[in-house]
């Protein structure tokens, strides 16, 4: 099977690698480009742990080939930090609440939350719920995460956010 | 979890993408690919092509064109959701399109894979049944038009034919009217284990026009004929909507599935029915 030369811009930075058509995203950014905080969970698009920014949307990276990024502009949880490498809001906000405990869907989760608040700055705790309903978590029962979201949101609004986590 | 090896081909047009499909054995056609290719990591299915269809800027976008709403087959449930047009002349996509899957999979998936596919677990079928919707399809040398309501032939089998592509989804404006989509399912993100999509019409206390459709209660969508017929030119009271009711029920033939025994979906399928109706009937009149 003859390969494909993929090409995108990855957190702002031009990459290009060799690929089957078959070979998924995910794959290609964990083993051709050794961006390997995107995590493969379920692969089967229940979980979200794969979830990357592909031209202002988030997808979950195992259900989408290599080739059908060809020149898209991706984010992936190594973008999110700020630019001096101190841990962006999002970051910062599942710190400070506890929104993780073993972690494994974080990045996912960071991903999305990164899409959600770009596309609604101020949402209530049931249109984070609902805009995160893509992403599974087996450890904390989501309240930490709805308030590492919240906290983050509030941040980036240049606001504080007051609550404790619980 | 990969899928088997395939060649991968990104037309320009509807034109290149027929020509290719009809001149090659087993092509599918990428769309969204959020049903294709899990089935292909599966190995259930195992095409020699994709002809992805991603690079066609024709099969996008909403439009209304005289009376009826255009839609075109790569629009992602996501487009669906964030169109002011869709809001105003048909909300039931809406209220559909915001219980399938999650925001990722509403992002990426189309409602041209999504009509097209043959599943019965898609809900925007039987949406569409509902609507009397109209399939535009391009073939290798012409182009027709299907009804919604006779697209679907059995389990993964529609009307499409060697090398023809759904292109476009035509809906008639319905005029003032009541709908619902009522969809059981067990957690965000599963297919229905039972839906139902109602469009009706009141008139002076009385139910003037009425289509009912079903989701996964058998192997194709189902158009409850004999159910909506039930309603019309009645107050819809108790006993006209358990007449409807029992109607919908006696053409479910759900299958035996995690979802549920047969006698399950039925019993929760009329239910929906029934909640559909009167969502429906409470809209119209409000």
């Amino acid at each position: 099977m003859s390969k494909v030369h993929v090409k995108l811009k990855i957190n702002d930075q031009e990459m290009e690698g060799l690929c089957e058509p078959r070979t998924l995203l995910v794959h290609f950014l964990r083993e051709n480009l050794s961006l390997t905080g995107t995590h493969i969970g379920c692969e089967t698009t229940h979980c979200g742990a794969c979830t990357v920014d592909l031209n202002g949307k988030s997808v979950k990276s195992c259900t989408m080939l290599a080739v059908q990024a060809q020149g898209a502009n991706v984010t992936t949880i190594e973008g999110m930090a700020n630019a001096d490498g101190t841990m962006g809001a999002l970051q910062e906000g599942f710190r400070q609440m506890h929104g993780l405990q073993c972690g494994y869907c974080t990045p996912g989760m960071i991903v999305r939350a990164h899409r959600l608040l770009q596309e609604n700055p101020n949402p209530t705790e049931e249109e984070i719920r609902f805009g995160i309903a893509g992403n599974l978590c087996r450890c904390t029962g989501y309240q930490n995460i709805v308030k590492a979201i919240q906290h983050a949101a509030a941040k980036l609004r240049g606001e504080e956010f007051l609550e404790a986590a619980e | 979890m990969i899928p088997g090896t395939f060649d991968y081909f990104r037309p320009r047009s509807v034109a290149e993408a027929t020509k290719f499909l009809h001149k090659s054995k087993n092509a599918s056609v990428l769309a969204g690919g959020h049903s294709l290719l899990p089935m292909m990591k599966l190995r259930v299915a195992a095409p020699s092509a994709l002809v992805d269809l991603a690079g066609i800027a024709a099969l996008r976008g909403i439009k209304k064109v005289g009376g009826n709403i255009v839609i075109g087959a790569m629009t992602t449930q996501h487009e669906v959701l964030a169109s002011a047009l869709i809001a105003k002349h048909v909300p039931l996509l809406h209220e559909a399109a915001q219980l399938i899957a999650d925001p990722q999979v509403r992002y990426v998936g189309t409602l041209g894979g999504n009509v097209a596919n043959g599943d019965p677990g898609n809900d925007m079928p039987a949406v569409m049944m509902a609507l009397d919707a109209t399939y535009k399809i391009t073939g290798p040398t012409k182009r027709r038009a299907v009804k919604a309501r006779v697209f679907y032939k059995g389990l993964y089998e529609t009307a499409l034919k060697s090398g023809e592509i759904v292109t476009a989804i035509e809906i008639p404006v319905p005029g003032k009217h009541g709908f619902a989509y009522e969809k059981l399912k067990r957690k965000i993100g599963d297919y229905a284990t039972a839906g139902a999509a109602v469009v009706l019409t009141m008139k002076a206390g009385k139910v003037s026009a009425c289509a009912i459709a079903l989701t996964n209660l058998g192997a194709t969508p189902l158009l409850a004929d004999a159910a909506a017929k039930a309603l019309v030119g009645q107050a819809p009271d108790d006993k006209a909507i358990g007449a409807a009711v029992a109607a919908a029920r006696a053409i479910m033939d759900p299958a035996n599935d995690t979802r549920g025994t047969p006698e399950y979906r039925k019993s929760v399928g009329g239910i929906y029915v029934e909640r559909a109706i009167r969502c429906a009937i409470a809209a119209a009149a409000g």
